[in-house]
């Protein structure tokens, strides 16, 4: 079934030239359970663009809906301007996905995960097998070619899973949590990789746990909790915005408590600090140690995990 | 994409199932040994053991009796194992359909893909201990060189058959209650050891109806003593319409366990 408005974008209605992913209202229901609520964002070429959120946000359900393995409930989602519906061939066909979970196939050696990967792309063999060597020595693996998928460790199979994602060449990358798990060294060669990516023009959307990360890569990213979207906007952005630049953190006594509640300022009590959010951090540790009984007081630049706890709230979540 | 379950299947089904080609290759000296041992196991054990105290079935000797049915069983067993335990662990344990839908294939290829390769191995089994067979001289050749192909049309049926149980089962070992209550009683009762005319009248109805391996078991006896009767055109499209029934069935089911 093809609808009129899937032949032809009207100017002032159709998605940004340059929007490779835009979701309006995208909505996700298991059951009772909403798993993504009307959810409106856009994704811009050339970009890398994070989606952060506590454990069941929802990030998941998103990525597995843009690369249309997922059927949505409700609102519109479209990838490089066509119907996650009615064309997920086409779209699966530019789109390399970096899964949440490691799904590479021990039957087979690393080489031969990526070749079998490319004939289901339709991938002819010599072009599958010379882009097969290319990737595997882009992610630092041409060692570990002819290794079975168990000898492998943790952080060369995310690698591997990276390298698949790449196969097809594709213009828009997912990446459910990238680098989960790994050691720093690891870590940091993967986001020299990505960057690498987006400097050849590519988009890049990705979600993650860890916040240095999202800070460190994205030029935008979107926080989610319990199915919604809460702020969207880049790191530095985000911060100014809800935090501010810096953090002045004090021992959580009554009577700090009761002090900063005269002072007028933001803050915020977690289980053994009070933690306020201020741009000026020089006058406020000073007022702290003029005015009031106060334990032990540092200040420190503000950073997206304090957006993210503030914005997300503090207990954990199941 | 279509209400259909068979609407979007593509020639990229063949992708998924050169993925099982490939694995099987790899592991050659395993797969290729069972049906050579099985037939001589089985010859010896009832058809010549066994098969001393029966002088003839219908004027047929034991062994040459039997011989069709061990090459329906494996059949059976090749494309049904194949289809649950093997696929559930791609498809649970592995995520091996997970990452294939995330390229352009879509899930319906991928359960086709998987039976067509289930049917395969079933046509590879009965290739491999026809020649066994032949050597036994319990088959009549060049007539039975159509097992073969008749192999893949049956490991279809069993491959569909397991699938459905691979969609619906809630684990692995609850697929155990498949192999025992119907392929277990299938093994036996379908005309396999005994003619299924020593059972009682009600009971050769049920078997025909609700036991595939019968109509298998049938096609292929008559096949191998060269002995064609019209029946064989009701055990055929018996077989034809139930693989295209539950080849679509197992699509759908699949669909509705695996695209939440
Ligand atoms: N197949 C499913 N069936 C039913 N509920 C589901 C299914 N998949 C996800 N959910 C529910 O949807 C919600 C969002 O899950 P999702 O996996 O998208 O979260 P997430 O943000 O990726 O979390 P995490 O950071 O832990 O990976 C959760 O409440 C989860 O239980
Ligand atoms: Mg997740």
């Amino acid at each position: 079934m093809f609808r009129e408005h899937d032949m032809y974008h009207p100017p002032e209605e159709g998605p940004v030239i340059g929007d490779v992913i835009v979701a309006d209202n995208l909505e996700k229901r298991f059951g009772n359970v909403v798993a993504v609520d009307r959810v409106s964002f856009s994704v811009r070429e050339g970009e890398i663009f994070g989606f952060l959120g506590p454990n069941g946000a929802g990030k998941t359900t998103t990525m597995k809906m843009i690369q249309c393995v997922s059927p949505k409930t409700g609102g519109t989602l479209r990838v490089f301007g066509m119907d996650v519906d009615t064309h997920p061939r086409e779209i699966k066909r530019h789109l390399g996905v970096v899964p949440q979970e490691n799904n590479l196939d021990p039957d087979f050696t690393a080489f031969q995960n990526l070749t079998i990967y490319a004939r289901y792309f339709g991938i002819p063999r010599r072009e599958a097998e010379e882009r097969a060597m290319e990737l595997l020595e882009f992610m630092q693996l041409e060692e570990k070619s002819a290794m079975v998928i168990e000898k492998l460790s943790g952080g060369m199979r995310r690698r591997l899973i990276i390298a698949r994602a790449l196969i097809n060449a594709p213009k828009l990358l997912i990446l459910d949590e990238p680098t989960i798990g790994l050691d720093p060294q690891a870590r940091h060669l993967i986001w020299g990789k990505l960057r690498a990516l987006q400097a050849e023009g590519n988009t890049l959307v990705l979600t993650t746990h860890y916040l240095d990360e999202a800070a460190r890569l994205c030029d935008r990213l979107v926080i989610m909790d319990r199915g919604k979207i809460l702020v969207e906007g880049s790191p530095e952005a985000l911060v100014r915005r809800h935090v501010g630049t810096d953090i002045v953190e004090a021992e959580r006594t009554p009577d700090v408590v009761a002090c900063i509640d005269g002072m007028g300022v933001r803050y915020d009590v977690t289980a053994d600090t009070v933690q306020i959010y201020t741009n000026e951090p020089e006058d406020v540790v000073r007022t702290l140690l003029d005015a009031c009984r106060h334990g032990a007081v540092t200040a420190r630049p503000a950073t997206l995990e304090d957006v993210f706890l503030k914005l997300t709230g503090r207990p954990l979540r199941e | 994409m279509g209400r259909f379950a068979a609407a979007g299947i593509t020639c990229s089904v063949w992708r998924v199932w050169r993925r099982n080609w490939d694995a099987f290759v790899k592991t050659y000296q395993v797969n290729f040994i069972p049906p050579f041992v099985e037939p001589f196991l089985y010859l010896l054990a009832l058809g010549f053991g066994l098969g001393t105290y029966i002088e003839t079935i219908d004027g047929v000797s034991y062994p040459r009796f039997i011989a069709p049915a061990l090459i329906s069983v494996s059949v059976m067993y090749s494309a049904f194992f194949e289809c649950t335990y093997s696929s559930f662990v791609r498809m649970y344990y592995r995520k091996t359909f997970d990452a294939i839908i995330a390229t352009p294939i879509g899930i319906e290829e991928v359960i086709a893909g998987e039976i067509l390769w289930g049917a395969t191995r079933a046509l590879i089994y009965a290739a491999l201990m026809l020649p066994v067979l032949v050597a036994f001289g319990v088959v009549d050749l060049p007539v039975s060189v159509l097992v073969v192909p008749f192999a893949f049309l049956a490991g279809l049926l069993f491959a569909s058959i397991g699938m459905c149980f691979t969609a619906i089962t809630p684990s692995i070992d609850a697929l155990n209650y498949p192999s025992f209550l119907f392929i277990t009683p299938m093994f036996l009762f379908s005309g396999t050891f005994f003619p299924l005319s020593l059972l009682p009248p009600i009971v050769q109805y049920i078997a025909l109806a609700v036991l595939p391996l019968t109509h298998v078991v049938s096609v292929n006896r008559a096949i191998t003593l060269t002995a064609f009767s019209p029946i064989l055109y009701f055990d055929l499209i018996w077989i034809g319409a139930v693989t295209l029934v539950l080849f679509l069935l197992s699509i759908r089911l699949m669909r509705r366990r695996l695209i939440a």
